[in-house]
């Protein structure tokens, strides 16, 4: 668990901040929401760059294709939602309005994961890296933290072309190294017996997993893949060489997500026992975010077991 | 591009409408009836009303259109390239392997194609979006949408409606292909729309309303739609299939082409229409 004396902040305070610091610099930077402007920390942008700043309401279709519109006009529109409703409800309009004219919007679905807690199933994105990373010309971002939330806003908001970024909605450590490219991992524990690789605020179990098997003399190397298409091929391939035995962490449903992508890679390029950890093929529901990845076996205690059953193999 | 007279605008109406006919004859898909329906709207917009420029399609002081309903771009096809914005011959390849010109409009695909289209509903939520970058960008042009009645069905043609109005984008006007048909039949059957003019009034818009096949109407609405200062709506009454005798007002024509045989006929109709 973390420390209590470590500051907690969160990723979509990460957006915020980035946003502000974008809009500053590029006259080109627009914000369009659907509604949920506090909620994705959108709203500071609006505060300060109200023209700039476009309320579309509740229509995230609406929203969708009129970033695209302000994007072929050479504006870098941000299209803010929570990932259940964008891209959960207007994938048409990312795929057709947005994706197929390589238009230069940047998706911003906040609130992803089991982790949005209470809220429970409906509001939970569980498959939004399934429905994006199947999709031609777009980029997606799995920012862990709120450091590397805001790194990846900047880094999208270069890139020319579609981006789709979740993130999560609860405060937590920083544990990412202040560094991100797409298209880039980042070994953030180096190790030797296990490969495991994840991506979002759920690494943090990965971490604390990797520190109880140090003990036990068990080198578990964490790998974050915030960067889910595209997938960082050499880091992955150099680590899984070395270990031959891979975990994949998620807050998603695995079918379809970083493992599947993991799962993709290596299966053409160097075929190795995986172990997948992430919801299977169930819906989420209600409850503390911690109560939730317990309950989901996705916390330290079910990755330590895995990392025993796969070093037995 | 020269100014074309009334009668010049009647006979390139004319003549798109036969590349439309050969077009889809060739190719052997696609859709006859509401391209034939809008020829002489799209005849007007490239030859009289859009400030643009061919040879150069990214000139950012151009007029926008955005076709929202993708699936009569053979008539845009035949417009873009009757006005030099590809050779002619090209429009022989529609829907074939390595063409541009794609069963659907796509960006980056073909000179002259502002978005991607097929999917309903999605064109205009663009020319909104285009029209605020519009204002932002303090420019003057105007934005051309393209929908059909048929289209309305979709529940995002409304935010986007609402949209423009909050926004108040007098740059933006929609042209609304009022053909009454749709894929599956009649669209007073498929969905009854009640009156689209009542509805837009009540959404903060301006309508007006045009008989889509009379050259001097169209021109005398599009020019006076361009400065009234409100999102404009124009209920464009059409007729699918227009100047094909056996095609028109038939909604079995909404989504098919002609055989050989239709064809001929159809293109010799047309001749003599001339």
């Amino acid at each position: 668990m973390p420390n209590k004396k470590i500051q907690l902040k969160s990723a979509r305070d990460g957006f915020g901040e980035a946003l502000l610091e974008l809009g500053k610099k590029n006259k080109d930077i627009v914000v369009v929401s659907a509604d949920l402007a506090e909620s994705t920390r959108a709203h500071h942008f609006a505060k300060k760059y109200p023209s700039r700043f476009v309320e579309v309401g509740v229509a995230e279709q609406n929203m969708l294709g009129v970033a695209t519109g302000l994007a072929l006009e050479g504006k870098i529109p941000f299209a803010t939602s929570f990932g259940a409703f964008s891209p959960g409800r207007n994938w048409d309009q990312l795929r057709v309005s947005v994706c197929y004219s390589n238009a230069n919007v940047k998706i911003i679905g906040s609130h992803t994961g089991l982790s949005v807690g209470p809220d429970g199933a409906s509001h939970q994105a569980l498959e939004d890296i399934a429905i994006t990373r199947c999709l031609p010309n777009l980029v997606v971002l799995a920012p862990a933290d709120f450091k590397e939330t805001k790194l990846a806003t900047v880094a999208a908001a270069k890139h020319q072309g579609p981006v789709y970024i979740r993130f999560a909605r609860q405060a937590g450590p920083i544990f990412t190294k202040g560094k991100f490219a797409i298209g880039k991992a980042q070994v953030l524990i180096p190790g030797k017996d296990i490969t495991l690789i994840g991506c979002g605020p759920i690494l943090e179990e990965a971490l604390i997993a990797a520190r109880e098997l140090a003990k036990k003399n068990i080198k578990l190397e964490v790998i974050n893949s915030a960067s889910i298409k595209p997938l960082d091929k050499n880091t992955i391939l150099k680590s899984v060489k070395k270990t031959g035995r891979v975990i994949t962490l998620e807050d998603h449903q695995i079918i379809g997500g970083l493992g599947s992508a993991v799962a993709e890679l290596l299966s053409e390029k160097l075929p190795t026992p995986i172990k997948m950890i992430g919801v299977r093929d169930q819906f989420g529901r209600s409850g503390k975010a911690d109560q939730l990845w317990e309950k989901y076996k996705m916390t330290h205690p079910y990755i330590i077991k895995e990392v025993l059953n796969l070093l037995k193999k | 591009m020269k100014e074309m007279s009334i009668e010049e605008l009647k006979t390139t109406a004319n003549n798109i409408r036969q590349d439309i006919i050969k077009m889809l004859f060739k190719t052997g898909s696609g859709h006859t009836g509401g391209s034939l329906g809008m020829a002489d709207i799209f005849t007007v917009l490239y030859f009289k009303i859009l400030k643009h420029t061919p040879e150069q399609t990214n000139n950012r002081y151009r007029d926008r259109l955005i076709l929202s309903n993708g699936h009569i771009c053979p008539v845009l096809y035949a417009a873009l390239a009757r006005a030099n914005y590809f050779p002619l011959v090209k429009l022989k390849t529609l829907r074939q392997i390595n063409s541009g010109l794609q069963g659907h409009p796509h960006r980056g695909s073909l000179p002259g194609i502002e978005t991607s289209s097929g999917p309903l509903g999605q064109g205009i939520s663009q020319a909104v979006g285009m029209a605020m970058a519009g204002f932002m960008n303090k420019q003057n042009h105007h934005i051309f949408c393209i929908t059909s009645d048929g289209e309305h069905n979709e529940g995002q043609v409304w935010e986007a409606i609402m949209t423009a109005h909050k926004y108040k984008l007098d740059n933006l006007i929609n042209i609304i292909d009022n053909n009454g048909i749709q894929i599956d039949g009649l669209t007073k059957h498929i969905m009854p729309l009640g009156s689209l003019r009542k509805k837009y009034e009540s959404f903060g818009w301006h309508v007006m309303e045009m008989n889509g096949h009379n050259i001097k109407n169209i021109i005398n609405t599009l020019e006076k739609a361009k400065k009234i200062k409100k999102p404009v709506a124009i209920i464009a009454n059409t007729i699918l299939g227009k100047d094909v005798s056996f095609m028109e007002n038939q909604y079995v024509w909404h989504g098919k082409a002609p055989n050989e045989e239709e064809k001929n006929k159809a293109l010799k109709e047309l001749q003599n229409a001339k």
